[in-house]
């Protein structure tokens, strides 16, 4: 991995070389084409590259998900781009009633391997149509796998995995990461000192799973929480049928004997995301609102 | 072939006279009769649940598009896909048992009537879900050059759905090999079409720039030998094709749900090609239909008799 590499460089890279190495990899999604390269640059070069492979799209979401799974049904493998994540509720049908349920619908597990790439998320000035968290509209769908990138994978190992996954997946691109270094492995612990509150000397512990919103991997992180006094979760989805909830419901499951309070849930406040800056931030979930939510619950047990 | 020609047949078309059937079309046309009635009795008899939708009145359709098509060729059917599975595989046991949950089920009795699979073959339950489909595999089969199409089967109720149109828009853009039928039996569900289809098939078509052309007839061998040179045309210029076909659809949406009052069902049944064809050719087709009733009533009797087919959560 590249050293500064910024996510979008890194997702750009791992894009390149699995057409590289994989000639049965498309691309298919509006706007696709050099020089402009997707709407978040993202798919940049790929059409100069690969020209035969990367399929430009009207704006039809609906139809282009629904030619990707029929590109899937004949052994090929395809990563669709949905230009501002809140577009996906365009081609839901053929998420929801074709791609996951083709899975098994007929009987027999079918190959589908499709990724549906979704820059998701606001504190971008977009407004209320380009802002939102989509995750929660796609949990809880068999077959249909969720992923997150971060900043702390590297996208060519994730992007290698989800396209030979057999079945369908989507894989949600926070679009303020798209600016942000890559953190390589051992500094994961410097970024969150520094990007943590401490100023009560109370320890904060971030737990990190691979990379997957999927089955949040709870096994791997519960022995670290079993330790700690509060368990926040953090998510800038509006509350209700979230991620979030999965994964406190996940926590009470297998540490109910040792929680010493219940799992806090910080969510940004339900509401449709305004465009102005100042409006944004009032709505989505800041580093203040999650500071004043840690020190609220900790004096609430004083 | 005059491309820029959208020539209409005649809308008044004396359908009545059907030419002589080879007897392997008749019977197979009588299968899919005799199944579908099958079917409804059975349901009656409590002995299917759920839904399924009968295909009675548009058999002639996929029997005469049958031998046109290759092995190749993908299909795509739909909810009322019964027809379009028979012409094609001639396998009723397989479709029944897959409807009555049996072993030896296609699917395994997930898909039930309206989502099977079997190779180059696929049907859903959802209107307009398809044809984006479909246009992706005809990109497959453009890209492989072995001269197979995508064919999909759909209603006219299948056009108030938009990705019918963000599929047409790609399948013209892109010249895939992408043959659309249209069944227009003139009823979506229980909505005739003056209320849910402003203007017309074909004029919708064109402003795509896809040639499309209206079938009146009801004779399998006119059919065949008028439509045969456009799917060649199909899998040589690799450009998509609309056929829309006037028919009629006999019997219920489903089961019992037909509120059509009894003037309109009358003028629907004078379009009945067997009604039609037992009036010119009865010998022929008492002497095939016999034999298919039997075949018919003893699939029924052996899937019956067949264990609950199992099936393993993946």
């Amino acid at each position: 991995m590249k050293k500064y590499e910024r996510v979008v460089e890194n997702l750009n890279r791992a894009l390149h070389a699995l057409f590289a190495t994989d000639p049965h990899v498309f691309l298919i999604g509006e706007d696709l084409l050099d020089p402009y390269g997707g709407a978040f640059k993202v798919s940049s070069g790929l059409s100069s590259r690969f020209p035969d492979r990367i399929l430009a799209t009207p704006l039809s979401e609906g139809a282009f998900l629904g030619i990707a799974s029929g590109l899937t049904l004949c052994g090929e493998k395809v990563i669709a781009e949905i230009m501002f994540g809140d577009f996906i509720a365009l081609g839901y049908d053929q998420i929801l009633n074709f791609a996951a349920k083709a899975v098994s619908m007929y009987g027999r597990s079918l190959t589908i391997n499709l990724v549906v790439r979704c820059p998701v998320g606001g504190n971008r000035g977009y407004g209320p149509t380009h802002s939102q968290s989509m995750q929660k509209y796609f949990i809880g769908i068999p077959h249909l796998h969720l992923f997150e990138i971060s900043p702390f994978h590297d996208n060519g190992l994730l992007l290698n995995k989800l396209v030979n996954l057999g079945q369908p997946c989507i894989l949600f691109e926070d679009k303020v990461l798209y600016a942000q270094r890559i953190y390589t492995v051992g500094v994961i612990d410097e970024y969150f000192v520094a990007e943590a509150l401490d100023n009560e000397q109370n320890f904060v512990r971030v737990f990190l799973d691979e990379g997957s919103t999927d089955e949040p991997d709870c096994v791997i992180i519960a022995p670290g929480l079993l330790s700690v006094d509060h368990i926040f979760v953090v998510e800038e989805s509006v509350a209700g049928g979230t991620w979030g909830c999965e994964v406190a419901q996940q926590i009470y499951e297998r540490l109910w004997n040792s929680l010493k309070h219940p799992v806090h849930l910080i969510h940004s406040k339900e509401s449709i995301i305004p465009s102005a800056p100042h409006l944004e931030k009032q709505v989505l979930v800041q580093a203040e609102d999650i500071y004043t939510a840690i020190i609220e619950a900790m004096h609430a047990q004083d | 072939m005059d491309k820029s020609a959208y020539a209409r047949e005649p809308e008044e078309a004396d359908i009545t006279a059907l030419s002589q059937l080879q007897d392997s079309d008749l019977s197979l046309l009588l299968l899919i009769r005799h199944f579908e009635l099958s079917l409804l009795t059975l349901f009656s008899q409590g002995k299917l649940h759920g839904t399924t939708h009968t295909c009675l009145g548009q058999e002639y359709i996929p029997v005469a598009l049958r031998t046109l098509f290759s092995e190749r060729d993908f299909l795509f059917s739909h909810h009322r896909g019964h027809g379009h599975y028979l012409a094609r595989f001639n396998d009723p046991v397989s479709l029944l048992a897959e409807i009555m949950g049996r072993a030896g089920a296609i699917c395994h009795g997930v898909g039930g009537s309206q989502h099977i699979y079997r190779e180059h073959y696929l049907s859903t339950g959802v209107q307009g879900e398809c044809l984006p489909v479909a246009v992706g595999v005809a990109l497959h089969l453009k890209r492989k050059t072995e001269g197979g199409i995508a064919v999909v089967y759909i209603g006219d109720g299948t056009w108030g759905e938009g990705t019918t149109y963000e599929a047409l828009n790609i399948a013209q853009l892109c010249q895939v090999p992408l043959l659309v039928i249209v069944e227009n039996n003139g009823i979506a569900q229980s909505t005739p079409i003056h209320l849910q289809m402003a203007g017309t098939i074909e004029g919708r078509v064109r402003a795509f720039n896809i040639n499309s052309l209206r079938v009146v007839s009801l004779d399998i061998n006119v059919i065949r030998a008028e439509v045969a040179p456009w799917i060649e045309e199909v899998r040589t210029t690799l450009a998509p094709l609309v056929r829309e076909f006037k028919t009629y659809r006999l019997g219920p949406h489903s089961k019992g749900d037909d509120t059509r009052d009894k003037e309109t069902l009358r003028a629907i049944q004078a379009k009945d090609w067997y009604y039609l064809y037992q009036s010119h050719f009865s010998d022929q087709l008492e002497r095939i239909e016999r034999d298919v009733k039997r075949a018919v009533t003893s699939v029924i009797a052996e899937v019956e008799q067949r264990p609950l087919v199992q099936w393993e959560i993946p």
